[in-house]
């Protein structure tokens, strides 16, 4: 084995066999607020790929007065190049169902449901006899919270927590106009919560280790570990917990494979990173935020064919609800084909940037607006290739 | 609860609102200018469009007028680069999906993607054309509405009208991305699907993807023709909306203008088709009368409620959502067929014409009317030949460059012209009910009506569900099974508030013995074929411009009109009449 210059960190995935429930049972000791404030002062952000502080959302949600209120986990993972939810769901269920759990016991809810994505469809055995196991075990604590499995219908959207929501309802997986925000209005119009399942494994992850330990990680903008997927040209590719904080450089010294030209942050929503800026670049909430997808490009790849495959993604994956993303995307695929073919000048690209840049900022859901990140990065970086 | 108010400024200016409101609305308030596409004060606020997108202090991204709240604070800028911007690149990527041929379009001069793009001087068109060959092929399967999906512009208006206004769903989205658009159940033609023919979406529809389907030119050409005798009327509703289109506001001058205007396009009679709503009046009331005795007659037969069937579309909405209802429906014929029939017999002889030379074009804010034509469906009956909405007579009265107001008045054919102020009512909600209980407690009492029943407040209004009790003390031989008891009249109001309605009757049991219904908001003053724009502000308005007429009408009770003695005397009880089931009832 080469040797390591990162440091591996071992969070989420470790301390579980035994698990018996046994931090949940301590957690449903304290008080909700004091809860809460720990959860605040260990700095956990959203691992989703918005990085909303999680204790903050919790606690807008304990504020809201309803007889209802529901606790959703978000296992729609789609974006691309992202896999780790899939990973925590197998291998460590336990710990995000007691994050939902201690989440509906700060915020007085008594309902948790798991969005899970359609593709993942072979877990729900799995999923379904640890909610068995998990259920017995609330019991036991006198805490009167289930959780049930929701299967979603396999759109990219659905993961944005409004079209999440509206798909639950039996409508169209489609974004609703924020505010109001899921917090005071989700589920049947009563205050919820969604995270991320990375976001509650990580909140259980805090409760057992305490914040000021989780806080020893990271840097003071982005606390803690995360789980980065590590894909394409790398020797070592899957799920990898690392330090927030790290540079791209860190990163690609350590998994990629030789000539990496460029990184791919964030999915096809992100950015792409070419390696004149891997050295600055810093992994976290005060550079580059994501859900945790990395996927390397060497220099055989062509910088064109992964721009085009994102942007057909998009036209596809779009809801269609709102005219900048619905026809934005089928107008920078076709422009950009139209360029590569010669059909159009060289300068329609300018067009096609300003018009990304007003996706940017009109789209009506972070769908629409991410559209311009790897549309401006992957061109600003690598125009020859687009172009010509 | 008083709402607090909320301070915030617009491009500098400061305004306050009630807590609750929109950016929107505070910008109407100081009638400050916001272009909006896929908004309408109907609907439900969708923010899909985002034309209507404004600056926040401090926010990079934009937000949608429509939809956002305002915060104290808040500081708003609708004009800034970044909007404006913003704002022309939507216009355009609208555009980019749009069959932008403008000149050949049916709404040109009336779009609201066409004002967008003049107002934001869209020249070259800088994105792909994205309309497909085969999605210029419009649907004209129905006899009403004409659909063309090259001219969508996915702002769901038409959606939310026939889903949340009318409880019909003929719409939703389907697919996504770029596949995405509003498509009938499984994309059938809209003949073959559930749909009223109410024309709710072609008046909310801000291009022409929805339009009616037009008959004008098959008038005109009718008109051409020197053997034909061409009769029109022209509904109350109609005459007093189209001022909206052709730049006059209704007074108690226009009507004779508007009869001069049509005798000047060639119309060879203009009657007032108040008349024929009297004698619909006068047969709905007495089958009304007829179907309480028959319940007090056979107990153990449910013939109650009554309800009215006139509002074209209603009775395919009963036949697919409530077929336990069909046998309560009235037979009575709408006042547009009764008008067809009796000017195709009566008036024939009257003026010893050869039906078959005879031509009658009705004019009604009614898409659905076009269902009933001999022209609009196969079905249709021949009494009346072309049925026009309000916007196809205004395109014909532009078309032949008349100026109403400087026309000298004219008058109606004096045949079938006299009506009650009844007549009038019969065209908002609520007002068909108002007009029986006229009719009604007269005939069953014997006595006159007191004046408080001439006007019905709890029946008038924008309720969904209006109801009333009315008490005869005294009655007529032969009707004293209603003495003393509480007869119930409810008004649906919208066909949207049908479903509650009727689920409400059916789970409660709730007593009702006469239930009026206007598949349209507002009844035929709303109906889906009167001038864009609309909006519940305008029904509001010319329903009372309706109630006015009635006021000050000198007979005010379909009953007290004696034009309808001489037709039923001379032709519609005489033995050799005796088809006047056939005329007036289905």
């Amino acid at each position: 084995m080469e040797l390591q210059s990162q440091k591996r960190i071992e969070l989420i995935f470790s301390d579980y066999t035994s698990s018996k429930y046994k931090t949940l049972e301590r957690t449903l000791e304290r008080t909700p607020d004091d809860i809460i404030s720990e959860l605040m002062d260990s700095g956990l952000k959203g691992r989703g790929n918005v990085g909303f502080p999680t204790g903050m959302k919790w606690k807008f949600a304990r504020r809201e007065v309803s007889d209802t209120k529901y606790v959703i986990c978000n296992a729609n993972e789609s974006e691309t190049g992202t896999f780790k939810d899939r990973e925590i769901l197998e291998r460590v269920p336990r710990k995000v169902l007691s994050g939902m759990a201690v989440c509906g016991y700060c915020i007085g809810a008594k309902k948790g449901i798991i969005y899970l994505r359609h593709e993942y469809g072979y877990m729900k055995e799995h999923i379904l006899k640890e909610l068995g196991i998990f259920h017995e075990h609330v019991r036991q604590f006198n805490f009167d919270f289930t959780i049930e499995l929701f299967m979603g219908s396999g759109s990219y959207v659905s993961g944005e927590e409004s079209a999440l929501i509206e798909s639950m309802e039996g409508y169209r997986a489609e974004p609703c106009n924020k505010p109001p925000f899921p917090v005071s209005r989700g589920l049947y119009g009563c205050p919820t919560v969604v995270n991320n399942v990375e976001t509650f494994a990580t909140a259980q992850v805090i409760f057992r280790i305490g914040a000021e330990e989780f806080l020893k990680l990271g840097t003071a903008y982005s606390a803690g570990s995360k789980l980065f997927s590590i894909s394409g040209d790398t020797r070592n590719p899957g799920i990898h917990e690392l330090e927030l904080g790290t540079t791209i450089e860190d990163v690609v010294n350590e998994f990629g494979d030789k000539n990496i030209k460029s990184v791919q942050v964030g999915g096809a929503s992100g950015y792409c990173i070419p390696q004149r800026l891997f050295a600055e670049t810093v992994i976290g909430f005060e550079g580059l935020t994501t859900g945790g997808s990395m996927i390397f490009f060497n220099n055989t790849r062509s910088m064109y064919k992964l721009l085009h495959e994102y942007l057909r993604f998009f036209a596809e994956e779009s809801c269609g609800l709102c005219t900048p993303c619905r026809v934005g995307t089928q107008q920078l695929l076709l422009g950009i084909e139209a360029v590569k073919k010669g059909e159009k000048p060289v300068t329609y690209i300018e067009v096609l940037k300003k018009l990304a840049l007003n996706m940017k900022t009109s789209a009506k859901c972070g769908l629409g607006q991410s559209v311009a990140n790897p549309f401006i990065s992957i061109l600003e970086n690598f125009k020859e290739e687009i172009l010509y | 609860m008083e709402k607090s108010l909320i301070n915030l400024t617009i491009n500098n200016i400061p305004v306050s609102v009630e807590d609750g409101s929109t950016i929107l609305d505070a910008a109407h308030r100081i009638n400050m200018h916001i272009p909006t596409l896929c908004y309408h004060p109907d609907l439900r606020v969708a923010g899909n469009c985002r034309v209507c997108v404004v600056e926040l202090s401090g926010q990079k991204e934009l937000v949608t007028a429509c939809s956002t709240a305002v915060t104290e604070g808040m500081v708003v800028s609708t004009n800034s680069p970044k909007v404006r911007t913003a704002r022309k690149t939507i216009v355009e990527l609208l555009l980019s999906e749009h069959n932008a041929d403008c000149t050949k379009c049916y709404r040109n001069g009336n779009c609201e993607l066409q004002w967008l793009a003049s107002e934001y001087r869209i020249g070259d068109h800088v994105y792909h054309d994205l309309v497909k060959e085969e999605e210029k092929l419009p649907d004209t399967s129905s006899s009403s509405i004409v659909k063309d999906d090259s001219k969508c512009v996915r702002c769901q208006r038409c959606v939310r009208t026939c889903t949340d206004m009318q409880g019909v769903g003929t719409f939703s989205v389907v697919s996504k991305g770029k596949k995405q658009k509003v498509s009938t159940f499984f994309g059938k033609s809209l003949k073959d699907v559930f749909c009223i023919d109410c024309g709710q979406c072609t008046s909310r529809c801000p291009t022409a993807a929805l339009t009616e389907k037009p008959l004008y030119e098959e008038v005109w050409d009718a008109l051409a023709e020197p053997q034909k005798h061409v009769v029109i009327s022209a509904t109350p509703s109609v005459r007093v909306a189209i001022g909206q289109e052709l730049g006059f506001e209704y007074n108690k001058h226009s009507d004779a203008k508007i009869v001069a205007a049509l005798k000047l396009l060639g119309f060879d009679t203009v009657v007032d088709s108040g008349y024929f709503n009297d004698i619909y009046i006068m047969e709905l009331c007495t089958e009304f009368m007829l179907r309480m005795k028959q319940d007090n007659e056979e107990k153990n037969k449910k013939v109650l409620p009554f309800i009215t069937s006139c509002s074209q579309g209603w009775v395919s909405f009963v036949r697919t959502l409530f077929p336990e209802n069909e046998p309560l429906l009235s037979t009575c014929k709408s006042p547009g067929l009764i008008y067809g029939a009796l000017i195709k017999t009566y008036y024939a002889d009257k003026k010893a014409l050869d039906s078959k030379d005879i031509i009658t074009v009705s004019v009604t804010p009614c898409t659905a009317a076009k269902n009933e034509t001999a022209n609009g469906s196969s079905q249709g009956a021949a009494e009346v030949d072309y049925a026009l909405t309000t916007r196809e007579l205004v395109r014909m009265i532009r078309q032949s460059g008349i100026d109403i107001e400087r026309l000298e008045p004219d008058v109606y054919d004096t045949l079938m012209s006299m009506h009650s102020g009844a007549s009038v009512l019969t065209e908002v909600s609520g007002g068909t009910t108002e007009a029986v209980i006229r009719t009604l407690s007269e005939l069953v009492t014997g006595n006159e009506l007191s004046p408080e029943w001439l006007k019905i407040n709890s029946l008038r209004g924008e309720n969904g569900i209006k109801e009333t009790t009315i008490k005869f003390t005294e009655v007529r031989a032969g009707w004293e099974f209603l003495k003393d008891k509480e007869i119930r009249f409810a008004v649906v109001n919208g066909s949207g508030n049908a479903a509650k309605f009727f689920n409400d009757l059916k789970e409660n049991e709730h007593e009702c013995h006469f239930v009026e219904v206007m598949v349209c908001h507002g009844g035929c003053i709303g109906g889906g074929g009167q001038p864009i724009p609309v909006s519940n502000e305008l029904i509001k308005a010319r329903s009372s411009v309706l109630y006015a007429l009635d006021e000050v009408a000198s007979v005010k009770k379909a009953h007290e009109n004696v034009a309808l003695n001489t037709v039923y005397r001379e032709f519609l009880s005489k033995a050799e009449h005796q088809e006047t089931q056939k005329i007036l009832h289905y």
